[in-house]
Parts: structure tokens; C-alpha cells; sequence
């Protein structure tokens, strides 16, 4: 008989997200949200001489604001996990360097906020360390550099092409009582349903978003209702009707708790093609928006869905499709919090 | 219930009521001005080399040339030229002045990595595609202009 899979982890102690810290470009600050970032640039080098020195300077400012806010020196963090979407995810080792805080770099492309924040919130709960940061980081200008064209090369995009958003999220993890509890993880699988355009990841990461969601509330034993808000990552505009289509084949109708972070980062008039995608779209949104709600007992439980497509230039020159993951972490109020 | 879009076979031809249809008309439409006006401000130029400067309608080509050049170089450093490409398309692709937007763009993104191992070997990296095929059909075209010359006379 087969053993049943654990993936869905549900932590045995109260595990709090005990401060974020946020910092973003200027696109993002010009978007509906701008008054939940802590620190927003006007400028997309962020007084920097390079764009990779740009997001460096995002992802240490993410991490400061989140390490102020709890108080907390980065010497009495135990374990910073932390991945970007450039080569070798050399944002965050660099940031690792500066921080001096033992380090595990992740990669998961745009999933990688949810993963740093599941892996840290199960080392702590296991009791190995006390307090571990999980940031993540993205810049519009170098992904485009590592991903596509030159920035300023005037080949038009496709419509359903997403915008990356610049900016760094960061959380702190700890097991001292804080507004918001990290209770559940949902490890995602692999999808490849043969979309091999990478100008359209919301149609080839919505088969793992919607296998991630399905599995989390069929391994909780939850309805969709139990939910004040199940929020995808950057699934955009093409991706979203596809999930909840996906999902209600399934028999889920999450059509009333869904939204997106790529819809949700940019006004509609902000010329982002289908929406925001990158590390940061999800981390900048539920690291200052949703951690916000919660504290403030606007939103109770919140499933974080982030899509992350793991395909490389390289593969896709080579026609392969878009192999892509979805991971999801449950954020509940914990009440008391300050309002 | 019925299964449709959970086919993972089927599921790229089922995802296209979902997609956002290119719009192939209006993109036609809008190369076909911008890349209009682009050559008719070129052939503007080319008569200003004629009449003010001591140039023939054969010769005004190459400053003619340079000049677009230098002003779609120009309004890619200034950060236009692909607003102007997202908007026109092949109008404004296609025209030396596209070309030099892939040189120019190419060379400011390397820029941080060194003049040579950046600035230089990137600089062709959008544009060696044309340079190579361009070359290559010359040849081809010019094999094909010497067989029918050597057939006919």
C-alpha cells in the first residue's frame, strides 16, 4: 500500500510572521498599494550605478525595514533564506554577504517568497533555529536583461506578456506572538502543459496553481469558504479566468475569494501588458498589503498562492515548455494586533 | 463534469477563448504609417543633403543613412525608441533606424560589464542575425544574378 504523500505541512507550534519590510521602484509606487510599502524609489537604479546594484540595494533595504520593525539586530536572526530571478541568484548572495546571517540561497523563480517563507517558518516550528528572514527580490531592468531583450530594444510584446515588478519583500519568522501566524504549507509539483511561450507564463503556471490550491484544501480538509482570500502570484490577467476554470471543474468555485497579485501590484492604466509578475509582485503584496489586513482583522485566513515559472532563455530557445510550480502558505490573524 | 481545460493534452488549444487576440489589422495598419513616415522623413533629409550641401540623389544616401541612425540612437538613450516600437511594430522595426535601436539598446545594456567583454561583444547581439542572413542572401542572390547572366548571354 502506498503511503500517503505529506504535502501539506501543518506546524505543530504558533509560528508568527513577526515584521515584513518592503521597498520597491517607481512604477510600483505610482500603483494603488503605494501606501503599504515601506520604502518606495523614484528612480529605477535607486540611486545606484547599476540596475543589479539597484535591486541589491531593494532587497538590504527589505530586509532593514523588516529587522527594524521587529526590533531585531541581523545578528540575532539564525538563518536568512533568500533567491531572486538572476543568474546564480546573485541578489541574494550578495545581500547574504552584507548581512552576515548564515545563509541558504532558493530558487523557485516567482514562487520563491512563498518557498523561502514555508521552508523558514518548518525550520523553526522543527525548533533548529529561533528566528530565520525569508526575502525575495526582483527588478524590472534585469530581468529583462536575463530573461529577454535589452531594455531599451523597441520589439513590441504581447499582450499577454507580463511587466516584472521592481522591488524586495522580506519577513521575519519567529515563534514570538505576533498579529500574523504562518499555520500551513503547501509544497507544489511541477506542471508542463505544453506552453512553451515565454511571453504568456499566467496560461503555463495555472495547471500549478490550481493542483496546489485543489491538494491544499483536499489535505486540510477545508472548504473554499474557510478562506477570506486565496491570492494567486502573478497569474495576471490571462492566467486567472484560466485557474478559475481549472478549479471549477474540480468542483472549487474560488471565483468570490480569488484575486492576484500581478492585477492587483499595477493600475490597469499602467501600460503592464497582462499584469506584474517577478519574486517581488507576491512578496511586496502580501508582505505590505496582506500582512496589513491581517493585522488589522480585516482578512482572517489567507492561502498565498506563488506561481513560479522555472524555465531558462536557453530552454526555451531549445522548445522546451515552461516547466512551472506553485507553493502555498496559510497566513491567519492572530488577534491582538495593534489596529 | 464536464472536463475540458483539465485535458493537460488538449490544453493549449482549450486556453485560447482565454488568451487576448493579437490585433493583426490594427498592428498592420499602424506599421504601415509609422514605417511610411519614417522613410518619408528620410527622403526629407536626403533632399536637404541635395539642395544645401554638394551631394547627387545617389550619393545623399549614405549621410541620409547616418543621420536616421544617429537620431533613432539618440531616442533610444533617451528612452523613446521602444515606446515607439511598442506602439508601431515593424514600422519602426524594420527601417535602419530598428537597427540601429538593436545595436544602440544592446550596447547600453552591456554597458555596466566593461567597453570590451560588454559594450563590444554584445553589441551585435540582436543585430549579428540580420547582418549574417543579409549577407548570406547576397551571396545567394548574387550566384543566381551570375547563373542567369552566364545562361542568357
Amino acid at each position: 500500500m502506498a503511503v500517503k504523500r505529506k504535502q501539506t505541512w501543518q506546524f505543530k507550534n504558533d509560528i508568527y510572521l513577526s515584521s515584513t519590510g518592503t521597498a520597491t521602484g517607481p512604477k510600483e509606487a505610482q500603483g494603488p498599494l503605494s501606501s503599504y510599502f515601506d520604502q518606495s524609489y523614484d528612480d529605477l537604479y535607486c540611486g545606484e550605478d547599476s540596475w543589479e546594484l539597484a535591486e541589491r540595494r531593494l532587497m538590504e533595504d527589505a530586509v532593514m525595514a523588516c529587522l527594524k520593525k521587529a526590533n531585531q539586530a541581523a545578528s540575532s536572526v539564525d538563518l536568512y533564506l533568500a533567491g531572486d530571478l538572476l543568474n546564480q541568484i546573485v541578489t541574494a548572495n550578495f545581500s547574504a554577504k552584507k548581512l552576515q546571517i548564515p545563509y541558504l540561497g532558493m530558487f523557485g523563480a516567482c514562487s520563491t517568497s512563498m518557498e523561502t517563507l514555508a521552508v523558514g517558518a518548518a525550520l523553526v516550528d522543527a525548533g533548529f533555529i529561533d528566528r530565520a528572514i525569508a526575502a525575495v527580490s526582483s527588478h524590472n531592468a534585469t530581468a529583462e536583461r536575463q530573461f529577454r531583450n535589452p531594455t531599451e530594444y523597441g520589439g513590441p510584446k504581447p499582450p499577454t506578456s507580463e511587466s516584472t515588478v521592481t522591488g524586495a519583500g522580506a519577513g521575519l519568522i519567529s515563534r514570538e506572538a505576533s498579529p500574523v501566524k504562518i499555520t500551513e504549507a503547501t509544497i507544489g509539483k511541477v506542471f508542463d502543459w505544453g506552453i512553451k511561450d515565454a511571453n504568456d507564463m499566467g496560461s503555463a503556471m495555472a495547471p500549478a496553481a490550481a493542483d496546489t490550491i485543489a491538494s491544499h484544501l483536499t489535505q486540510t480538509g477545508r472548504e473554499v469558504s474557510d478562506y477570506d482570500l486565496i491570492l494567486t502570484g502573478d497569474l495576471s490577467s490571462v492566467g486567472t479566468p484560466i485557474l478559475k476554470e481549472l478549479l471549477y471543474e474540480r468542483g472549487y468555485d474560488i471565483s468570490s475569494v480569488h484575486q492576484d497579485c500581478g492585477l492587483m501590484v499595477y493600475r490597469p492604466d499602467q501600460k503592464v501588458f497582462a499584469g506584474g509578475s517577478g519574486c517581488a509582485c507576491s512578496a511586496v503584496v502580501t508582505y505590505g498589503y496582506i500582512v496589513d489586513e491581517l493585522t488589522r482583522g480585516n482578512l482572517q485566513r489567507v492561502l498565498v498562492v506563488a506561481t513560479g515559472s522555472l524555465h531558462s532563455p536557453t530552454m526555451v530557445q531549445q522548445k522546451e515548455a515552461l516547466p512551472t510550480i506553485a507553493h502555498g502558505v496559510v497566513l491567519e490573524a492572530a488577534g491582538g494586533g495593534e489596529s | 463534469m464536464a472536463v475540458k481545460l483539465n485535458n493537460p493534452a488538449d490544453y493549449k488549444q482549450n486556453i485560447k477563448p482565454y488568451q487576448p487576440k493579437p490585433k493583426v489589422f490594427r498592428n498592420c495598419i499602424r506599421a504601415f504609417w509609422t514605417g511610411g513616415l519614417i522613410c518619408a522623413f528620410g527622403q526629407l533629409i536626403a533632399n536637404f543633403y541635395v539642395t544645401f550641401f554638394d551631394f547627387t540623389e545617389t550619393t545623399a544616401g549614405n549621410p541620409t543613412t547616418a543621420t536616421l541612425i544617429l537620431i533613432a540612437s539618440l531616442l533610444t538613450g533617451f528612452g523613446v525608441y521602444d515606446k515607439i516600437g511598442q506602439f508601431a511594430g515593424a514600422g519602426s522595426l524594420v527601417p535602419v533606424t530598428g537597427f540601429a535601436n538593436s545595436i544602440t539598446s544592446a550596447a547600453l545594456e552591456h554597458k555596466s560589464e566593461g567597453l570590451v567583454l560588454g559594450v563590444a561583444t554584445n553589441l551585435f547581439k540582436l543585430a549579428g542575425a540580420v547582418i549574417v542572413f543579409g549577407v548570406v542572401a547576397a551571396y545567394v542572390v548574387g550566384l543566381i544574378r551570375l547563373l542567369f547572366k552566364a545562361l542568357i548571354t
